[in-house]
């Protein structure tokens, strides 16, 4: 739970989110995405610090360059919760669908 | 942007043996009936949860005494296909009008008497600043509970 709420705030910043966005369409370098953003270079390096801590993104190094890109286990966690209530949800949507649906004759059903 | 790997929509299929006439029938008009019970957000037990038909029409929870609490409208109501609902509860368990994420539901019949249903959750990193509030709302009632009785089910299951 902390891990994905961890998430979600590190998304709550402007920044972070098209950061965050930039690096969906694909990995990028520090200062690429500096380049495409009205902050800093040090503060692009803080933004990444905090999704990386969060489980949202990852780094590895190209040489002198820190290559980052979206952490697909992290964004899994980040989902996982909306995605086991619906599991819940929509399976008793079923039981009760199933419950007013016996046919017609049968007493069960009012 | 809106259809990255960071904004993947949560997708479900779900397929019941009704026509899609009764199944959009007992989504919508039934959803008190179906809608997991410890999932509410008033701070007392729900009594209901109505889902007012038609475009515009109010989706909204009331306890026994009365006290309401709406969770957003009807954005598309095309029964028996399709429907889309806004959900306008942020993460302070408020509505906020300027605030929705959507759910689409399409029915689709599938083979004589059977109806396959496709939910489509999107746009939930719309939560941003909220979206600690509501998680936590949401797991307060629900986290551990929930996550029991999904594995009491795959006991059931296994057996």
């Amino acid at each position: 739970m902390t891990y994905q709420m961890e998430s979600l705030t590190a998304l709550a910043d402007p920044t972070r989110r098209s950061i965050f966005e930039r690096l969906a369409q694909g990995p990028q370098a520090v200062g690429e995405l500096a380049r495409g953003l009205p902050v800093s270079r040090p503060a692009v390096s803080q933004h990444l610090a905090v999704l990386r801590a969060s489980g949202l993104v990852r780094a590895h190094a190209e040489g002198t360059r820190h290559i980052y890109r979206i952490d697909p286990q992290g964004l899994a966690e980040l989902r996982a919760w909306l995605d086991r209530f619906w599991d819940q949800a929509l399976e008793s949507f079923r039981n009760e669908v199933h419950a007013s649906a016996a046919p017609p004759g049968d007493k069960r059903n009012p | 942007m809106n259809d990255t790997n960071a904004a993947a929509p949560i997708r479900k299929t779900i397929r019941v043996e009704a026509t899609p006439e009764h199944a959009f029938a007992v989504f919508t008009e039934r959803i008190g009936r179906w809608w997991p019970p410890h999932y509410g957000l008033l701070s007392q037990p729900r009594h209901e949860l109505i889902l007012e038909p038609g475009i515009g029409g109010r989706w909204y929870e009331r306890a026994a005494d009365g006290t309401e609490l709406t969770w957003g409208k009807v954005l598309a109501w095309e029964p028996p296909q399709r429907l889309v609902l806004a959900w306008q509860i942020d993460g302070t368990y408020q509505y906020r009008p300027d605030f929705m994420v959507e759910v689409e539901v399409r029915f689709l019949a599938d083979g004589p008497g059977a109806t396959r249903v496709e939910l489509e959750h999107r746009n939930f990193e719309r939560y941003g600043e909220y979206a600690a509030g509501m998680l936590q709302a949401l797991d307060s009632a629900a986290g551990w509970s929930l996550m029991l009785e999904g594995f009491a089910a795959e006991v059931a299951r296994a057996d």
